[in-house]
């Protein structure tokens, strides 16, 4: 964590709601109902520029609505919410994106039945060849398209995917995907990357990877919110967390203290008796390395189990 | 039984101007459903409204390049009426409105109402608009043999309207080719496999969605000019069946294949053809009656496009990874 | 020229369920005028032991030559193209026996002409070799005024299925007599007779939103369902001889038994194989192709008569109404009721409502869901085949293609009550019916379908999730 964006977050009050020095995000009373049910009641809501932002609560809490929300993937009730201070209610999920916020699912969206090197082309923006009368023209879009390639090359290569680029996504594991996922969303160059349960079926030992690929991404400069179920990783790598229970915001606070929040623990209680509420200690870094390189031995195996399933 | 004469019949049909305008609404389709995913059931309103838009305005006297143009025009409205409604919502919705959005074509098209403008059911007569195209034919009057076939150089169902047709196919898979090459065909591709990931990432899907729309939509309704060129614009020959039809041929050729619509195309009337005239050699009529082979014909048109889908949805020339049939 | 024996018989069944139903209904009825004189025999071939001659004349309405018409000739001996010469004749010299078809390609016809009987183009004529079979086609206006547009015609280059067209019911205008000014009564005569209609669609429609809610499945080939029924009921009223109670009850035992199979041979393993919803979809449409013309190879293209009798008429206030009607409509209205105590009231309907919720929870839950959409599909069916054989007393014929001029309109009713509620869908049919009667008064009769099309897509476009669906959650 850098000293800065500590040192910002320091004399944040530590209540649901509370104003932050920089808001990149900010959110008044977004209601969402399906039927009867409160989805989503958000009173205030900040994200601090530059910082890792963990959004945790109980399942059926409305993190991932919320995420919809903000992201215009659903319509809200009611609410308005800004980006960097231009307003972002109503505005259709393909803009929001366009402004810089770009998003992950919950569940993979690589798109399988294109190559690695195609879904990271499509992540890119300013590609004039996407506009159907210049498509025709190659020489209109041939420079841009190369220089998207070396920017798809080199993220591939730091998500470790670049000997994988022409292969189709389908092929790869379910960790290497939500790698994919987070490359192609880096494509164009967001100020802000909202992570839907990045871990969320990832094998344990690759976490480490993705965690230190957002924390990399905050010490440049681009602001991370994420939702999570896994609070090992919660504590790990964020530096500040909001918790959602039954739509509302209970509590906010750095990842050391939130988690001994009267009204988090109340909210866990709540839905989950049995929930582990997480232990540094588990996954230290020399574990999770070591984990990592196991499981990247067993995907190359997985792979090449799975190319001679192919073949015939 | 005369080999000669069948063969002749089923080599005609390879490159027959229906066959030519088959795989024009194949490739339009192929925009639509092979690259976009869209379920479009009424390709045959697209055709219809091509055959009315460029008869009618032939017929009101307008010359061929305007006459087209108004066909391409009808298509370009057709395609916004239904899509503005549909491509926001689940994929089988637009397979519902499509199919109806064609029927209501057909419908008002035959309707007494209007038997003024497109002749009712009888529809309109070809000789009432096919002189602007044969008056641009280079090759003049009588007609010409290459090997076994016989045909009149511009008239009709002529060696001009074959050469205009293949020509136009060549030139739309150009198109197709090309787009599928291209960033913007790349953006489909995506929408076609899951379009909120694409959504995630900046791009307009329901914009795309309309040009993919408009566009298969337009190739569908030149498609309806070159069928109509050589018979008339008959309403009910250009229902809900003609549709199947265009599916069928797209799926056998391969969906998302640049020359799927074309060799599908080709197959499927050469093999109806081929079919259909064995029969009639070797079953004697006391047994079927010629209709009877006729539909027995459609049964196995009907038949294969179920053991395609089932067994082989990538067709001839697709590649089973690469084809995403289902759209949700 | 391609098919050109192909040529549908689709005109015909127009003709003939036209010329049924306005019998039927006592409406304007001329008789479709016999073949008509305008062509003398003449011999230009001449026939042989070896060779026969299929010969004609054609001349306009005025009685002149009408010159430069193709027509093809199909049959054992090949196919011949011919054209009428500068007196209006052509003859074509054939070698073998047998029946031929003659299609006359109408777009060759002289300005202004129409087929006086287009439902006679193609004909069929019978060839022995030494002889001469003429094949006529009297031009003129197109008989049959109990519908102006009834002259459908054929066009010897179209492919015959899509000529196919929709027969019956494109014309038919049932218990409604077109034209004139709108007043009470003729609104009370079309509202009833919407609310007839609309109820028998419904029974066709409950089975298609069952089947869509329990598996997600549309089912494009559920008018085929429909014209089963109809077609049962005429194989065993009219060539068994049963009596119509009799052989109503087995058509529609034999539907239900006809969807149980259908699930156990085709849907049952797509859904197995994990075959995903669209090809299944498409599926359904080669189905749908498929049975179309497998009724037709068996049946022919003509309408089939379930009773031969005319019904008799009613009066109920200004209301005139078949018996045949009334029975029908209780008949219909007791399979509704009974289906809607089905899902109710008993175990297993609560368990089909459960899995059209959600069928992921519902099998999470222990109800077997292959077994409930195996029974969703059998009562569908049967729920069809019953709504076919009622539809098709109501128009008094059927026909091949009767269920699939009627899927559009049951795709409009499940939409419009909401995409797999089956209750949705009965009151969507109700109002599609009524919407189809009684656009009548308003726009042409041949149009009314449009109209109701014209709903389905508004509905879309302003409520997608229909009058009793609620809006999903989406994402």
């Amino acid at each position: 964590m850098s000293a800065e964006t500590l040192a910002a977050l320091q004399g944040v009050e530590r209540v649901p709601g509370s104003l932050k020095p920089d808001a990149i995000l900010v959110a008044d009373d977004v209601t969402r109902h399906f039927g009867g049910m409160t989805a989503v009641d958000v009173k205030h809501l900040e994200i601090q520029r530059g910082t890792i932002t963990a959004l945790i609560g109980p399942n059926g809490a409305g993190k991932t609505t919320l995420f919809n929300l903000l992201t215009g993937f659903d319509k809200p009730n009611s609410g308005t919410w800004s980006f960097e201070g231009r307003p972002l209610a109503g505005v259709p999920a393909a803009k929001v994106s366009r402004s810089g916020m770009v998003r992950t699912f919950q569940l993979t969206k690589a798109l399988s039945r294109m190559t690695v090197m195609e879904n990271m082309r499509l992540g890119a923006t300013e590609q004039p060849g996407e506009n159907l009368a210049r498509a025709l023209v190659p020489p209109i879009w041939r420079p841009r398209e190369r220089e998207i390639t070396a920017q798809a090359e080199e993220l591939l290569d730091r998500f470790r995917l670049l000997d994988k680029k022409d292969d189709f996504a389908g092929s790869l594991s379910g960790g290497q995907r939500k790698l994919l996922e987070m490359a192609r969303a880096l494509m164009s160059k967001p100020t802000m990357v909202m992570l839907d349960e990045p871990m969320a079926g990832v094998n344990p030992a690759l976490t480490q990877s993705l965690l230190s690929h957002i924390q990399a991404l905050r010490d440049q400069g681009t602001t991370v919110l994420f939702v999570e179920h896994d609070m090992h990783m919660v504590r790990h790598i964020s530096d500040w967390v909001a918790v959602m229970a039954e739509g509302r915001l209970v509590a906010e606070g750095p990842p050391s203290t939130v988690m001994t929040d009267p009204a988090v623990v109340d909210a866990y209680l709540g839905a989950h008796h049995d929930t582990d509420l997480g232990d540094d200690s588990v996954l230290s870094d020399e574990v999770a390395t070591r984990l990592e390189a196991e499981v990247a031995a067993e995907d190359e195996q997985a792979e090449r189990a799975a190319r001679l399933e192919e073949k015939p | 039984m005369d080999w000669e004469r069948i063969l002749t019949l089923v080599a005609g049909e390879l490159f027959a101007p229906t066959t030519a305008a088959y795989a024009l609404a194949a490739i339009g389709l192929n925009i639509h459903f092979g690259l976009t995913g869209l379920l479009n059931f009424g390709q045959a309103g697209f055709m219809l409204l091509g055959a009315y838009g460029f008869a009618v305005s032939t017929i009101a006297g307008y010359p061929i390049w305007l006459a087209v143009l108004v066909a391409v025009a009808c298509s370009v409205i057709f395609a916004l009426i239904l899509g503005i409604p549909t491509l926001k919502l689940r994929g089988d919705y637009l397979a519902i409105v499509t199919i109806a959005a064609a029927e209501i074509v057909r419908i008002v098209g035959r309707s007494t109402a209007l038997t003024d403008v497109t002749g009712a059911s009888s529809g309109l007569r070809g000789d009432s608009y096919k002189a602007t195209f044969q008056a641009l034919s280079p090759l003049g009057d009588g007609s010409t043999a290459l090997g076994p076939f016989s045909y009149s150089n511009s008239s009709s169902n002529s060696w001009w309207l074959r050469i205009v047709g293949w020509l136009l196919v060549a030139l739309a898979c150009v198109l197709v080719w090309r787009l599928l090459r291209s960033p913007w065909g790349r953006v489909l591709k995506g929408i076609r496999e899951d379009e909120d990931a694409v959504r995630s990432l900046g791009k307009n899907v329901y914009s795309y969605k309309m040009q993919a729309l408009v566009l298969g939509g337009v190739i569908g309704s030149i498609a309806g000019i070159i069928y109509v060129l050589p018979r008339a614009v008959q309403p009910d020959s250009m229902g809900r069946p003609m549709t199947f039809w265009v599916w069928t041929i797209l799926l056998l050729g391969g969906a998302a294949t640049v020359f799927g619509p074309v060799i599908g195309s080709m197959v499927f009337w050469a093999v109806l053809m081929l079919i259909k005239t064995v029969m009639r050699e070797v079953v004697p009529s006391t047994v079927l009656r010629a209709e009877q082979i006729e539909q027995f014909g459609w049964i196995i048109v009907g038949v294969t496009l179920m053991l395609l889908v089932i067994f082989r949805p990538q067709g001839m020339l697709g590649d089973k990874k690469e084809l995403a049939i289902n759209v949700r | 020229m391609r098919r050109a024996t192909s040529m549908d018989r689709s005109p015909l069944t127009r003709a003939t369920v036209l010329a049924a139903l306005a019998a039927m209904l006592g409406l304007v009825l001329a008789t479709v005028g016999p073949g008509g004189t305008a062509a003398a025999q003449t011999v230009a071939c001449a026939p042989d032991s070896g060779t026969a001659c299929i010969t004609g004349t054609l001349r306009t309405s005025a009685g002149q030559p009408a010159v430069g018409v193709a027509l093809e000739v199909a049959g054992p001996g090949g196919e011949q193209q011919v054209t009428s010469g500068p007196d209006g004749r052509w003859s074509l010299p054939v070698t073998e026996a047998g029946q031929y078809t003659v299609t006359l390609d109408e777009a060759t016809l002289p300005a202004g002409e129409t087929l006086r009987d287009p439902a006679n183009n193609p004909r069929t004529v019978t060839v022995s070799l030494g002889g001469v079979a003429a094949a006529l086609f009297p031009l003129g206006t197109p008989t049959g005024p109990a519908a102006p547009s009834g002259g459908a015609t054929g066009d010897g280059d179209a492919p015959p299925p899509a000529t196919g067209g929709e027969p019956g019911l494109d014309n038919t205008v049932p218990g409604t007599a077109s034209g004139g000014g709108v007043n009470w009564d003729r609104v009370a005569q079309q509202a009833s007779a919407g609310l007839v209609f609309g109820t028998l669609l419904a029974l066709a429609s409950v089975g298609l939103s069952l089947i869509f809610g329990t598996t997600g499945l549309s089912n494009f080939a559920h008018g085929e369902q429909v014209s089963l029924g109809g077609i049962l009921a005429y194989v065993f009223t009219q060539l068994v001889g049963l009596p119509l109670l009799v052989s109503g009850a087995i058509a529609v035992a034999l539907a239900a038994a006809s969807g149980y199979l259908q699930d156990a041979a085709i849907w049952g393993p797509l859904r197995k194989r994990r075959v995903g919803m669209t090809q299944q979809l498409i599926v359904t449409i080669g189905l749908a192709v498929t049975l179309q013309y497998v009724f037709q190879f068996f049946f022919g293209a003509g309408s089939l008569r379930i009773v031969r009798s005319n019904p008799e008429t009613v009066a109920l206030g200004p209301i005139l109404i078949t018996q045949q009607s009334l029975i029908s409509l209780g008949i219909a209205a007791a399979a509704l009721g009974g289906v809607s105590y089905f899902l109710v009231a008993t175990r297993v309907g609560r368990a089909t409502r459960a899995v059209s919720d959600n069928p992921a929870l519902a099998a999470a839950s222990g109800i077997g869901v292959d077994g409930i959409v195996r029974m969703v599909w059998t009562i569908g069916a049967g729920l069809a085949g019953l709504g076919g054989v009622l539809m098709g007393l109501y128009l008094n014929a059927t026909a091949w293609n009767m269920g699939s001029t009627l899927l559009l309109l049951m795709f409009a009713a499940v939409t419009l009550g909401g995409l797999g509620t089956a209750f949705g869908a009965l009151a969507g049919s109700i109002v599609i019916g009524l919407v189809v009667e009684l656009s009548n008064l308003v726009i042409p009769s041949d149009m009314r379908y449009a109209g109701a099309l014209v709903i389905l897509i508004l509905v879309l476009l302003f409520r997608p999730q229909g009058i009793l669906g609620r809006a999903e959650r989406v994402g």
